[in-house]
């Protein structure tokens, strides 16, 4: 068994794809048209044959209570690995994205919490090198 | 090391435990101890001390609430995640959300925390009037008289 698929749920499909791509730095892989919305996928340019994030829309009536709850409190939906948090905070930062949470050393890791536009929060984190 | 402490927030979201739900110290009875605690103000007081001051000492009492603050004094406007995750990777305190709720609940009721909501987000603040109320009243005096 392999996970190769995750999921996040975006409130606008359109809006979803600008931002994860133009803004975090992903890459589109899959884009299937499936009536009113799309199988819509996006890659690591790292690793293109890797685990896939779905943009998957949120029209569960369940779906956006959910979700809701999880920003009131801070909580973020799914968290996503970078090198460095503070230069990736410096990078996004600058290009108007918003954070509910700076970079903070968590013990072993640093992590930071981002808005993804599409009613998500999204942690950063980067462990610190073990040297 | 682990390799799957991206998964951080993913254990934090299921980790709410109801053991610890409505046993907080001093979580209970908040009301009751407020007016009886602003009766034994003197009257010049009262104003200051609206909040009540034995709210603040009951506060304070605790150690995870202790550490809470010492978290905002570092840095303040932190999210009830934010908080949460410091306690339990910096402070090994695996207390569930409800729980650390619980705690920033007593410790709004004596005006040491404030809540501040922006848009979707709610934000903590460290609030330290009561604290500078408690140096007024007991190191104001003395300061006084010394000089």
């Amino acid at each position: 068994m392999r996970i190769t698929l995750t999921s996040v749920l975006v409130d606008d499909q359109a809006k979803a794809l600008r931002f994860y791509t133009d803004v975090l730095g992903f890459a589109k892989k899959t884009d299937i048209p499936l009536g009113e919305h799309r199988w819509l996928t996006v890659v690591s340019p790292d690793s293109p044959d890797g685990p896939e994030l779905v943009l998957e829309p949120d029209e569960h009536p369940a779906a956006r209570p959910f979700k809701d709850a999880l920003v009131r409190d801070g909580i973020p939906f799914t968290s996503f690995a970078v090198d460095d948090v503070h230069a990736e905070f410096a990078r996004l930062t600058a290009r108007g994205v918003r954070f509910t949470q700076e970079p903070t050393s968590m013990g072993p890791v640093t992590t930071a919490v981002l808005d993804d536009t599409c009613g998500n929060l999204i942690q950063i984190a980067h462990q610190e090198s073990a040297s | 090391v682990p390799d799957n402490l991206g998964c951080l927030p993913l254990v934090l979201v299921g980790s709410g435990s109801r053991r610890t739900y409505g046993r907080v110290p001093g979580a209970r009875h908040r009301t009751a101890r407020r007016s009886a605690c602003a009766g034994i103000l003197i009257r010049k007081r009262r104003l200051t001390y609206r909040s009540g001051v034995g709210d603040v000492f009951k506060a304070l009492a605790d150690p995870t609430r202790r550490t809470i603050l010492d978290e905002l004094a570092e840095r303040n406007g932190q999210t009830l995640f934010e908080l949460c995750s410091r306690l339990a990777t910096k402070h090994q305190l695996g207390s569930s959300r409800q729980a650390i709720s619980q705690h920033l609940a007593v410790l709004e009721d004596a005006g040491l925390v404030e809540t501040r909501k922006e848009g979707r987000y709610k934000f903590h603040d460290f609030r330290t009037e009561p604290l500078e109320n408690i140096a007024e009243r007991w190191l104001e005096p003395r300061r006084r008289e010394d000089s």
